[in-house]
């Protein structure tokens, strides 16, 4: 069972007790057993899938602001490329942040699909929605483990690929003018449009912010910004096929 | 008289889950319903189903009821796919069978959960809600001279939203309604409707922390925010208390 883990108040009810002569140095010691149970407990690894993957919806909305440049052509894209690269350690330091998210994203929701899979031994016969999910909500694991898919070959594809005798946009523009390539990609951007459209408001929900006054707003955010990565990322191989 | 009756009489099929007892296996029954006044309850309707059985020797279907006015929480299964049956913000005590039509087929299913066991048939041991109760859903109170009802003043803003909150009769439909069967709009609930009053403030900490513990503990799953324990509940208890709860325990865990 969780118990409290307000230190002061032990320090307080010490001072009364035993009339403070010295510091009680295993308070005074640093105890994150309290932090670990916190973070164990549903609520906290439901706080450690909001924060990772709002994490991840800026980094969506950064990408995304990044790869429009394409659209202002070749130089302008070449150039953003080399810029966020001239970032240096600031950009391993993301990155290395963005794998520890990662980690911890796929690994504590898998773990929550196998509790929440756990809790019900007995399915049902008949089971019908009232209007509560979505096809978001409904299919946050599978599309998950999709992203999962998708972000290794992506990163096989972009980023782990030999740069040295073409530059990115180049890269870019050979990828996509595979079409069955441009579709898949496609279809990746609408999945991950459909985890956030309701990743977005859930995170917000998860983390306590969620009230009758801010429910509309947050679901109307969530909305734009799962069209805006879906429309967004999606109309990329189609406007570089126009192109190339 | 007889033809109105008659008229608003119906006959259906249902098939319902039959179960001897916790550790044996179970299964669905078909039995037919017939002469079904449309002015019945739910339960009434098992009820007139039972008397039947009864009279033939069979063993009678089991299920939970007490009050039959929609506030005891005691009644509760699943029917056709949904909690306490197809229609909103109704206990199955107080659905009316007009709602169903001639010859429908009635699925009829005990909650699903680890955290419930199924005693028999349509009845399943809700105890776990009550040792999150007992865990923290309470105040402390001396004992003494009765204090004066309004000597704490309590806005009235917040004192509607604990009645909303409070509204929870603890039936399990939130549970059963969940696709990870979790508690957390029952606990949610529990946890606002003290938190919200200047009463339930001096033990918020431990209480969240306590009942939240507890919650964990007894095997129910975690919430995705499906919602659909807002949407099935009988009470319509709005998942905004689950908020507050997540609010309440990272207060009291992390600060
Ligand atoms: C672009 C990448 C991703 C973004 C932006 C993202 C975003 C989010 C957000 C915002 C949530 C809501 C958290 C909450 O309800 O509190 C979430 C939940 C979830 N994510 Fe992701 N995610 C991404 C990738 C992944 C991957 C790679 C996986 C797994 C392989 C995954 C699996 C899940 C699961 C299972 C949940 C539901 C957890 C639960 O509520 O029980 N996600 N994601
Ligand atoms: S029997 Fe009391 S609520 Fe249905």
């Amino acid at each position: 069972m969780i118990t409290c883990p307000n230190r002061f108040r032990r320090v307080r009810h010490y001072a009364v007790v035993k009339s403070y002569r010295r510091p009680n140095l295993k308070i005074m010691q640093c105890d994150m057993n309290w932090f670990i149970r916190i973070l164990g407990s549903s609520i906290g690894k439901k706080l450690i899938m909001a924060l990772t993957g709002l994490g991840f919806c800026i980094f969506l909305f950064a990408h995304l602001a990044g790869n429009l440049t394409i659209c202002a052509g070749e130089d302008a894209f070449n150039s953003y490329a080399e810029r966020l690269h001239a970032l240096g350690p600031l950009v391993i330091l993301t990155e290395i942040g963005l794998l520890f998210f990662a980690v911890a994203h796929v690994f504590i929701g898998a773990y929550l699909f196998y509790e929440n899979f756990r809790a019900r031994p007995e399915r049902y016969l008949v089971k019908k929605n009232a209007g509560g999910r979505t096809i978001g909500s409904v299919t946050m694991p599978y599309t998950g483990l999709f992203i999962l898919f998708f972000i290794v070959l992506h990163l096989i594809d972009f980023h782990f690929v030999e740069k040295t005798d073409q530059t990115i946009y180049q890269i870019v523009l050979a990828t996509f003018s595979n079409p069955g390539y441009a579709l898949f990609y496609i279809v990746s951007m609408i999945i991950v449009a459909t985890h956030v459209s309701h990743g977005f408001w859930s995170a917000f929900q998860t983390l306590g912010v969620y009230n009758s006054k801010y429910m509309l707003p947050l679901r109307v955010m969530g909305t734009i910004f799962s069209l805006a990565v879906g429309l967004g990322f999606g109309f990329l191989p189609i406007y570089i096929s126009f192109i190339s | 008289m007889t033809t109105a009756r008659d008229k608003s009489c119906i006959n259906l099929k249902l098939k319902v889950w039959r179960q001897k007892g916790p550790d044996v296996k179970g299964r669905f029954e078909a039995y037919k319903a017939r002469d079904i006044s449309t002015d019945m309850s739910f339960l009434e309707m098992l009820d007139v189903v039972n008397e039947k059985m009864i009279l033939s020797g069979k063993d009678p279907i089991a299920f939970d009821h007490d009050c039959r006015e929609g506030i005891c929480g005691a009644c509760g299964t699943v029917v056709n796919g949904r909690t306490h049956g197809p229609e909103k913000g109704t206990t199955l005590c107080q659905l009316h069978m007009r709602h169903f039509s001639n010859g429908d087929t009635v699925v009829i299913e005990p909650w699903r959960s680890r955290a419930f066991k199924v005693v028999k048939d349509l009845v399943v041991d809700r105890s776990a809600f009550d040792k999150i109760i007992q865990a923290g859903g309470y105040i402390s109170v001396n004992t003494g001279g009765a204090p004066d009802g309004n000597a704490i003043p309590v806005p009235q803003e917040a004192a509607e939203k604990a009645m909303d909150a409070a509204a929870c009769i603890g039936c399990g439909a939130c549970v059963a309604a969940c696709p990870n069967a979790s508690a957390m709009l029952f606990v949610g609930a529990k946890i606002s409707q003290y938190t919200l009053l200047p009463q339930g403030l001096p033990e918020a900490k431990k209480r969240a922390l306590a009942m939240i513990g507890k919650m964990d503990e007894l095997g129910f799953g975690n919430c995705a925010n499906e919602a659909e324990c807002e949407k099935q509940c009988p009470k319509e208890i709005s998942i905004e208390n689950i908020a507050r709860m997540n609010r309440e325990f990272l207060k009291a865990g992390l600060f």
